[in-house]
């Protein structure tokens, strides 16, 4: 039995909204893989639950007229992979979604949870960094949107304030039509494990030159980073296995890698190197030059 | 703290007063049905693996109110007429089953897994990937692929 001490099940985000606003020791609760994994060691954060799970407002993909590309926060990652939208215009999303825990895991954790809890290995903000994701996010007094690359603030926290509520996570047309794509995630097994190194990149093409390229890492820094100087420095360069070595070999002037007991900070700077090169290489290859 | 929820497993409609706090592993068990097993109880083993609307999930950390509405299966269900099912005689077949604590939950996710891609050209690599969330430790996965590439065949 779960130490449980309060428990709302809502109909709407708005209902999530008020309870939140009105209990300061009130969280939400989606998919649970994480929300019941800390009250079962007995963290005391977590005994209040507003249980947001399955609301159907939170479940929707859609492709907007503009060609914008919604998705609710409580869609879980197996829907993610199997949806017919994302696998079609965004399927990196779709390929980080596929290298987390187990099938079961991803039957019923949530997207929206996964960012929410601020881990700096999250395997979907890789990809939500390159795709230059928006937030939106309901509170009492209304909504607002918030790029994803200003919402992590460091290990564990984001910007969310006790009220708020992630309802669902836009990604633009002009930030994925024409660019290709690829997300590797580096972990000590193929399954069930958390990132060593995660690194995304989208790269958009002008024959053989880099037009643009953005690259994300994952547990390379306190929080999830944009290598922005290699991006600088792709710009505009031809696609040559000399260029890409350069481009590599500047994204570590963004990233802090650290010690923890699941790898040496050497170590890490190692993998994000040949992650660097390997996933900018498939990101060209994916916009469609043959190396 | 208690709701009153209603949804059917292996065929049956329930419809019980239940505590919010429980885990649907901790239903199940209580309803008797014990080959849902307890195993890590943090969603790593997959021991506890049940089907909801034919998706597999862990029970362990899956609150119990959240089976409002849905169909369970668990192994007992997978029996009919007194006959075990085709996943289960595969198992049996190809020599899957050691000690047994995992198989259950392994069962459940095959059959999940199989009823997906039946007829299909499926290669190892993906029957692996889909079990993933299963462990074995009596290390006996060899036999269990080979028990779900044979139901495949068929």
């Amino acid at each position: 039995m779960f130490n449980i001490e309060k428990y709302s099940k809502v109909k709407s985000v708005s209902e999530a909204v008020s309870l939140l606003e009105k209990n300061p020791r009130a969280r939400l609760i989606a998919g649970g893989t994480d929300v019941l994994i800390r009250l079962r060691e007995g963290e005391e954060d977590y005994t209040e639950l507003i249980d947001i799970h399955d609301l159907a407002e939170l479940m929707d993909i859609q492709k907007r007229e503009n060609g914008d590309i919604s998705m609710g926060a409580g869609v879980t990652f197996s829907q993610v992979m199997e949806n017919a939208i994302i696998k079609e215009s965004i399927p990196v999303i779709a390929q980080a979604a596929g290298t987390i825990g187990g099938p079961q895991v991803r039957n019923v954790a949530t997207i929206g949870g996964n960012i929410c809890n601020g881990a700096i290995s999250a395997d979907s903000a890789a990809a939500l960094f390159v795709l230059d994701a928006v937030l939106e996010i309901e509170r009492v007094n209304g909504a607002r949107e918030l790029p994803v690359r200003e919402f992590y603030l460091g290990p564990g926290r984001v910007a969310l304030e006790h009220g708020d509520v992630l309802k669902a996570i836009i990604v633009k047309q002009e930030n994925y039509a024409g660019y290709g794509a690829n997300y590797y995630k580096y972990a000590m097994r193929n399954a069930m494990d958390i990132a060593t190194i995660g690194c995304a990149a989208t790269c958009k093409l002008d024959g053989e030159v880099i037009e643009e390229l953005k690259i994300a890492f994952t547990v390379a820094a306190p929080k999830p980073m944009r290598a922005q100087t290699a991006e600088d420095g792709a710009r505009g360069k031809r696609v040559t296995d000399e260029n890409i070595e350069k481009i590599a070999a500047l994204v570590m002037e963004d990233l802090n890698p650290r010690d923890s007991w699941r790898a040496s900070k050497n170590f890490r700077l190692q993998v994000i190197r040949i992650l660097a090169k390997r996933v900018i290489t498939a990101a060209i290859e994916d916009a469609g030059v043959q190396r | 703290m208690r709701e009153t929820i209603s949804f059917v497993v292996n065929g049956e409609h329930y419809s019980k007063n239940i505590d919010v706090r429980l885990s649907l592993l901790e239903l199940l068990r209580e309803e008797g049905l014990t080959s849902v097993k307890h195993g890590c109880g943090v969603g790593e083993c997959g021991a506890c693996t049940v089907l909801i609307d034919n998706t597999p999930i862990d029970s362990c950390m899956y609150l119990a109110v959240w089976v409002d509405g849905k169909t369970i299966r668990t192994v007992e269900g997978e029996i009919k007429d007194g006959k075990i099912s085709q996943v289960q005689q595969s198992y049996i077949d190809a020599g899957a089953v050691q000690c047994g604590y995992c198989t259950p939950g392994f069962i459940m996710t095959s059959t999940a897994f199989v009823e997906k891609h039946k007829g299909q050209n499926v290669d190892r690599d993906e029957i692996r990937k889909e079990h993933a969330g299963n462990l074995c430790r009596c290390t006996g996965y060899e036999t269990i692929i080979c028990a779900v590439e044979s139901c495949l065949k068929d």
